[in-house]
């Protein structure tokens, strides 16, 4: 123990060791009203981590190439010790990074955590989640099945859309004029180094800002207004030891549901793992119903309810690239006198459902094969979803809110 | 309690989502054929032999399984011996499945190459494999006079058929519903149980052979979610104790 305390003074002489320790953890504080919805947050930093030690071992046995990438996820899959396993965490974390993510930026809306002083935070969670879907859509092509390559081919086609310099772009990313090797190979370089170094730095970023500014809470209200002698908040609580004996609950919890997927339904009914991706990449065979994983596909059914204009699809494009950074202008679009859907009005509370459900129902829609019924559906859950944003600096407004409280409640 | 509160809102939100999917699902599944339902049990080490048997002696001639490494046979409980009589000329305790006529001549002979079996219950499923083994019918329009009715134009011939028999396509008029019908004219070395049986326990080792992690992974799973189990218990005891203090 003594030993313990002089190599921990020894280091402190010349790295701030116990400063961060405090600054971060023992004396970080919390509002301690943080409900369930306040377990996503560390739970996303756990799948990073998750997907990165399993990445790490996967990269050893996986080879980047078209002759033999297919066939050396299945080596890893039978002949590597453990290696099904390794697969299967790493191909489940990539769909509950989505889950945890989703319910984690949800949180934000409903508590208004984007609310100033938390913009930059939330700019940075927005950006974080770009990055996530880059790296969730150039892993998907490394197995190099027919839904990898054909899910690549119609993504990567989109670029091609753009007006002037379209086709150079969609070459300048596929390194070739179809999705192949060279593709293949530079999808692997920025999904094991490129993404996941912008991921680290980003995340790394969004946790220094959130200390900075501290947690909102499900109130909505500052805990930081109200003080004691010692210039701590009286509705705070040291983030160590409570939340981190509170998180593990939730780690806990969370790990029951991934080891249930992992160990009994690692495909998910196809939503996980497609079955048509157990067929290698053909390229002279196009499959009857090509759907991205379930996590783009509220964006690919907004790209499909708008019309072609002027023969060209760039305005689907346009609106699935909006869609997907929409939630950025949040805290200026919003104009509510409070912040939490515990105190906002009914008319917020019925344009936010209308929002789960447009996201949900597209999410839906963009699994199914485009029909005139579905599409029709999709134009109108689309036009839902940018109400959403478009109307809010109306609707925010006018709504009648509750009476916030002036401290946070409690039990 | 407020928590729980939006728990509550969520939940109500979840439940129109799912009323207002329904209609949509309905259609999607009305499309499809009705498959069988594959009669497979991992656990019947058995079933997997004779499957792994079945296999060798009839997929093997044209289809390859190209992951799936003869020794992988142990898992199923084959002794090395038995495994050794079956490798064909060349192979190792350690190869991996290959087909006996080359993937060149195998085109010419069916104008696609047969499809490697190594994944195909993962593609396919366990249901379809075995509705399609027993839907062929004799389709004299068809270069080497058969069809199926699952996978209409198939090129490949019915390798199947001695043993099951000659079935042909008819048509039923069922309260207006046109109803097609397999049925069997010409029997053939196997009774139709004898021969589904046959099948089943062939599509069971395809589905061993598509994953053999299979075999441990629900085992394991217990064990993990145990734990786990255990483990929440546990941590949720050492929260309350912390937050004991917190009022």
């Amino acid at each position: 123990m003594k030993m313990l305390k002089n190599l921990v003074g020894w280091v402190d002489d010349r790295f701030p060791l116990l400063d961060t320790w405090k600054e971060h953890l023992s004396e970080y504080y919390a509002p301690k009203n943080f409900n369930f919805w306040y377990f996503f947050g560390s739970l996303a930093l756990l799948v990073l981590v998750i997907q990165i030690l399993s990445g790490i071992f996967l990269t050893m046995s996986y080879k980047p190439d078209a002759l033999f990438a297919f066939a050396s996820v299945e080596y890893i899959m039978r002949d590597v010790q453990w290696g099904w396993l390794l697969r299967y965490v790493h191909s489940t974390g990539a769909s509950m990074f989505f889950v945890v993510v989703y319910l984690h930026m949800f949180r934000g809306m409903m508590y208004g955590s984007y609310r100033k002083p938390r913009e930059l935070l939330w700019i940075i969670g927005v950006v974080i989640y770009l990055a996530l879907m880059a790296e969730a859509f150039m892993g998907y092509l490394l197995p190099w099945g027919q839904m990898s390559f054909w899910g690549a081919q119609v993504i990567v086609n989109l670029f091609s859309s753009v007006p002037f310099v379209g086709p150079d772009l969609s070459v300048l990313i596929r390194g070739d004029y179809v999705i192949s090797d060279a593709t293949l190979n530079r999808f692997f370089a920025l999904h094991v180094i490129a993404v996941p170094l912008v991921l680290a730095g980003l995340v790394f970023a969004h946790l220094i800002a959130l200390h900075a500014v501290g947690s909102n809470n499900p109130d909505g209200v500052e805990i930081k207004k109200h003080k004691d002698a010692n210039g701590r908040p009286l509705d705070g609580i040291p983030f160590h030891p409570y939340y981190t004996v509170k998180d593990i609950v939730g780690v806990v919890g969370f790990l029951i549901v991934f080891c249930a997927i992992v160990f009994f339904a690692p495909d998910l009914g196809g939503y996980f793992l497609e079955a048509n991706n157990f067929v290698p990449a053909n390229p002279m065979q196009t499959p009857a119903h090509i759907a991205p994983v379930w996590y783009f596909t509220p964006y690919y059914a907004i790209l499909r309810a708008v019309p072609p204009m002027f023969g060209s699809q760039f305005p689907g494009v346009i609106a699935m690239g909006v869609g997907a950074i929409a939630i950025v202008f949040l805290p200026w679009l919003d104009r509510g006198k409070v912040k939490s859907i515990r105190y906002r009005g009914p008319i917020y509370k019925g344009f936010l459902a209308s929002f789960v459900i447009s996201f949900i129902g597209l999410g839906y829609l963009g699994l199914l094969p485009a029909t005139p019924t579905y599409t029709l559906i999709a134009q109108v859950l689309s036009v839902v979803y940018f109400a959403f944003f478009i109307l809010m600096p109306w609707y925010t407004k006018i709504d009648k809110c509750k009476h916030e409280p002036d401290r946070v409640t409690f039990k | 309690m407020r928590g729980f509160v939006d728990m509550k809102v969520t939940k109500k939100l979840w439940m129109l989502v799912l009323l207002m999917a329904m209609p949509a699902m309905a259609i999607a599944s009305g499309a499809s054929f009705h498959l069988d339902r594959a009669p497979g049990n991992l656990n019947d080490k058995a079933s997997l032999q004779r499957g792994a048997q079945f296999f060798a002696a009839n997929c093997l001639a044209c289809h390859s399984a190209a992951y799936m490494r003869y020794n992988r046979l142990m898992d199923i409980g084959m002794k090395e011996e038995d495994i050794r009589k079956m490798l064909p000329e060349g192979s190792k305790l350690g190869s991996t499945m290959k087909a006996m006529m080359d993937s060149e001549s195998a085109k010419a002979a069916f104008s696609v190459a047969p499809p490697d079996l190594s994944v195909i219950a993962r593609s396919r499923g366990t249901d379809w494999l075995y509705t399609y083994l027993r839907s062929f019918y004799v389709d004299t329009a068809r270069p080497n006079a058969v069809n199926n009715l699952l996978f209409p134009l198939v090129a490949m011939p019915n390798v199947l058929g001695g043993m099951q028999g000659e079935q042909v396509l008819q048509i039923e008029k069922k309260e207006g519903h046109e109803a097609q019908m397999l049925k069997l004219t010409t029997p053939g070395s196997m009774s139709t149980a004898e021969f589904d049986a046959t099948v089943a326990d062939l599509v069971n080792y395809l589905d061993f052979m598509g994953e053999p992690a299979k075999l441990v992974r629900y085992k394991l799973g217990y064990i993990v979610l145990g734990f786990l189990f255990l483990l929440l218990i546990l941590s949720y005891a050492l929260k309350k104790e912390f937050w004991k203090d917190i009022h």
